[in-house]
């Protein structure tokens, strides 16, 4: 009788130990919470890593930037140069069971086009989206629109069904009584389905046992459960108590002590954002200098001492602890129209930058305030402190004003500053995105919205508006590469370095670094510890 | 004293109405919500839209009257962040914040008390001499310094306790409580170390220093002439004159340990109200700030109102007043 009830029991735990080693899950920590699981409401970068999760696009980018299937399995360009056709693929299921089909895909677009989406802008170009079969749908753009895919990848498919069932055809706006059904629900066609969800506390994740990509993807991770922890040393003790199994943002000064952790590991690649200085270049008198009834800025040789100025290498070293990438261009290099002739910066040289500001007039330098984010950027108020030493050495007294990035953003937005540190990320991995941000006229068109500069060259202005409806690739290309010639030469913007993404988690996990910063679930692999 | 009492509910009405006005006159420098709604790279034309669709495009005066307006009705709005009702994510954040608070004061006043008149009756015993010392510790480390080192010393080191979360909760009603399960228990230990400890020293050394003044005074050695028992001395004439000024304080700190658990709950994740306000400052997210800002005025209204009734109930001579 004894005896039996030990091999039954040996068994049982034979067969749990077996089931262990089956389901894996991961603990997943990040620095914020996902606002809302309405894959079209916000256009912020932990929404969007969530919904990659529950959801999926058409068409998505692997590690090198290069675009891949994932709803679509192929796309091309209709002989009208406006009309690109996208092929479905079949045997999609949506979490409730249902099939994916062109009807899904034509109600996504068109919510996600909704005046109260988060994500209208990366749609702005779509004049009609209709479905030709069960199994191709058709965009139709205002102009042709060579990069149109490029759009898709964080532009999510819903449930049509589903979304009319339960009145949430468009996402949630400021004034609406109702909650949207999309805020704390889902039916999408990811790889993980939601089992229960806490705001700021813990959301639960299981894999989809009807996924398609079942057999193409490793699929290990069996469950995910996401824990935000915002205070930057509670996560990392977090990881090193062992509650957390992967974390990203992590802060940059642990780093080195997460390295020599035989438990841990941490990977490390480029993030695809570029922090760069702006600088007033407009005709009009600065705002915040004490220079008097003049622009120093306006003068190419003030700019061009301000350059000499930076060491962005001793930046590198000692602010950035190594994680970063000096660069002379403000776009990463994987970005479309990226040269590495355009990405030189020069050697710091405080005595010709001494020169040149006295050549412009100004041999005793002047003073001006460098304005700052101080919770946006890795490291972002210490670099501005760097720098502000660095103009120092050739006279200029820049004053650093931090501040939060909501109060620095306005102020970019409304071009209320005339020196500031700012980041950009290019989501559509082509330089055009770069130039209608930050590089054409402030507020003309619809373009230029972060272009705080003041920079204003109609010629430069009507290239790059021609960028978006230029039906040839290469002289597309050529565009690009005269902008950029232009972009460089003007020194508009002083760009320091691109970032450096890390991840950390435990020793079994391996979760590569992605340069849009988001981590996914389906193709992470799970060693034996 | 209902004359009395009528008084202080007139006056509570008055702080809530100054309390949100100006609130509502800080809101215009915490940044541009469109920012977080929007993300950073909308175009200039539609957050002009959404600014004129949120009504911030007109005067402070006009936007405040319209939100008195609507919160009179019992509408506090939409979170621009989290796209739901405020009232909705308000009521699923307070449990925590007041369970936390509630556990930290009763630590803190308990805890507080007993030492306080420990250290009083033995002065010159070595444990209270200890005490003071540690008690130092207590009133000047900043509490996020103090949580990071518990977490480090509890949590990494030894592996006894968890860093960050509330542990399972049983959801009653409406109410989701972390006083029902082991781990929820657990969860507690920290945070609430954490934001009792400065309370706790502050009260023990107020207890302390009434104590010592109350036990100089003539009632007490001529009870100690009288020949009355120590213990009742102590606790029943030297403790309850103490008690004045201590019923004040701990009232005020029972006010500022909700609204300071900010710092506590950013520090250990804990999912109440506190870190609901960090993060909708943040984004910018007005409407729950403007909301948590009341809820934490009308708490301290109703702490101090329920100060003023224990009054009443410890000292004999206001109730004849």
């Amino acid at each position: 009788m004894m005896r039996k009830l030990l091999v039954t029991s040996l068994l049982a735990a034979g067969l749990l130990q077996g089931a262990a080693l089956q389901a894996e899950t991961v603990r997943w920590s990040r620095s914020s919470d996902a606002a809302t699981l309405d894959p079209h409401s916000v256009n912020t970068g932990t929404n969007i890593n969530i919904s990659h999760q529950l959801y999926e696009p058409l068409v998505l980018r692997d590690i090198a930037g290069k675009l891949i299937p994932a709803l679509a399995t192929s796309w091309a360009l209709t002989p009208d140069p406006t009309v690109w056709e996208f092929k479905l693929r079949r045997g999609v299921k949506f979490h409730d069971g249902s099939l994916l089909t062109a009807d899904d895909v034509v109600f996504s677009l068109d919510r996600a086009r909704a005046p109260s989406s988060g994500m209208k802008a990366l749609l702005a170009s779509v004049a009609e989206v209709r479905k030709v079969d069960p199994f191709t749908v058709q965009v139709k753009t205002k102009g042709p629109n060579l990069i149109f895919p490029d759009n898709l990848v964080n532009i999510f498919v819903v449930n049509a069904a589903w979304a009319k069932a339960n009145k949430s055809e468009a996402p949630q706006d400021e004034k609406g009584k109702e909650e949207n059904h999309f805020t704390r629900n889902e039916n999408g066609t990811g790889p993980f389905q939601l089992v229960s969800r806490e705001q700021d506390s813990r959301t639960v994740f299981k894999q989809f046992p009807g996924y398609w990509g079942r057999g193409q993807f490793p699929l290990q991770v069996t469950e995910l459960v996401f824990v935000p922890i915002k205070s930057p040393a509670t996560r990392v003790a977090a990881l090193l108590s062992g509650e957390v199994d992967f974390l990203q943002d992590v802060p940059v000064p642990d780093i080195a002590r997460l390295k020599e952790d035989k438990k841990l590991r941490v990977n490390q690649g480029p993030e695809n954002r570029t922090i760069f200085l702006g600088l007033n270049v407009g005709p009009d008198p600065l705002k915040y200098s004490d220079v008097q009834g003049k622009n120093p800025l306006a003068d190419p040789k003030v700019r061009e001492a301000f350059n000499l100025a930076i060491d962005r290498d001793a930046i590198q070293k000692a602010v950035m602890r190594g994680l970063s990438a000096p660069t002379g261009i403000i776009a990463p290099p994987f970005v479309h129209g990226y040269e590495k002739a355009f990405d030189t910066y020069p050697k710091a040289n405080a005595a010709q930058a001494k020169k040149l500001l006295a050549e412009a007039g100004y041999p005793n330098g002047f003073g001006i305030t460098l304005h700052c984010p101080n919770d946006r950027y890795v490291n972002d108020e210490a670099i501005c402190t760097a720098l502000s030493s660095f103009l120092g050495r050739i006279g200029v007294k820049a004053t650093v004003a931090a501040r939060p990035i909501a109060l620095h953003s306005a102020a970019i937005n409304a071009a209320d500053t005339d020196f500031y540190l700012f980041g950009w990320g290019v989501p559509t991995f082509d330089s055009a995105y770069v130039f209608d941000y930050l590089v054409h006229t402030r507020g003309k068109d619809g373009r230029g919205p972060t272009n705080a500069t003041r920079y204003s060259n109609p010629a430069l202005d009507a290239q790059i508006a021609g960028l978006s409806s230029e039906s040839d690739k290469a002289k597309r290309d050529k565009a690009i590469h005269d902008i950029w010639s232009t972009v460089q030469k003007e020194r508009i913007y002083l760009a320091l370095h691109n970032q450096v993404l890390d991840y950390a988690m435990v020793r079994k996990l391996d979760i590569p670094v992605d340069p849009m910063n988001y981590t996914f679930f389906k193709n992470a692999t799970v060693g034996n510890k | 004293m209902f004359a009395h009492l009528l008084r202080r509910l007139g006056q509570s009405v008055l702080v809530l109405l100054a309390v949100s006005l100006v609130s509502f006159m800080v809101f215009r420098h915490i940044g541009d919500p469109t920012i977080s709604l929007l993300g950073e790279d909308a175009s200039l034309e539609d957050r002009q839209a959404l600014v004129s669709r949120l009504g911030f495009d007109q005067p402070v005066p006009v936007q405040y009257l319209h939100y008195v307006g609507n919160v009179l009705q019992g509408e506090f709005g939409i979170s621009y962040r989290l796209k739901r009702p405020v009232t909705e994510v308000l009521a699923e954040r307070l449990p925590a914040t007041l369970e936390l608070a509630l556990v930290a004061s009763l630590v803190a006043v308990l805890g507080g008390v007993a030492l306080g008149v420990y250290t009083a009756i033995r002065r010159e015993g070595w444990f209270s001499r200890a005490l003071m010392t540690v008690s130092l510790i207590g009133v000047s480390l900043p509490t996020f310094l103090i949580g990071i080192g518990l977490i480090y010393l509890f949590a990494v080191e030894l592996r006894w306790l968890p860093s960050f979360g509330r542990g399972e909760t049983v959801k009653i009603g409406g109410w989701t409580t972390g006083l029902l399960t082991a781990s929820g228990w657990a969860s507690l230990v920290l945070p609430v170390c954490t934001l009792a400890l400065f309370k706790l020293t502050l009260i023990m050394r107020l207890v302390r220093a009434e104590m010592l003044e109350a036990l100089r005074t003539d009632y007490v050695r001529f009870a100690r002439a009288r020949g009355l028992p120590e213990r009742r001395i102590h606790y029943g004439h030297a403790l309850r004159n103490t008690l004045i000024p201590v019923v004040t304080i701990a009232g005020l700190q029972i006010g500022s340990l909700i609204a300071f658990a900010i710092v506590t709950e950013t520090v250990f994740q804990w999912p109440g109200v506190g870190l609901l306000f960090i993060s909708s400052i943040q984004s910018v997210d007005v409407p729950v700030i403007a909301a948590y800002l009341l809820l934490i005025a009308v708490l301290y209204v109703c702490i101090n109102f329920v100060v003023d009734l224990v009054y009443l109930l410890v000292d004999p001579r206001l109730r004849r007043a």
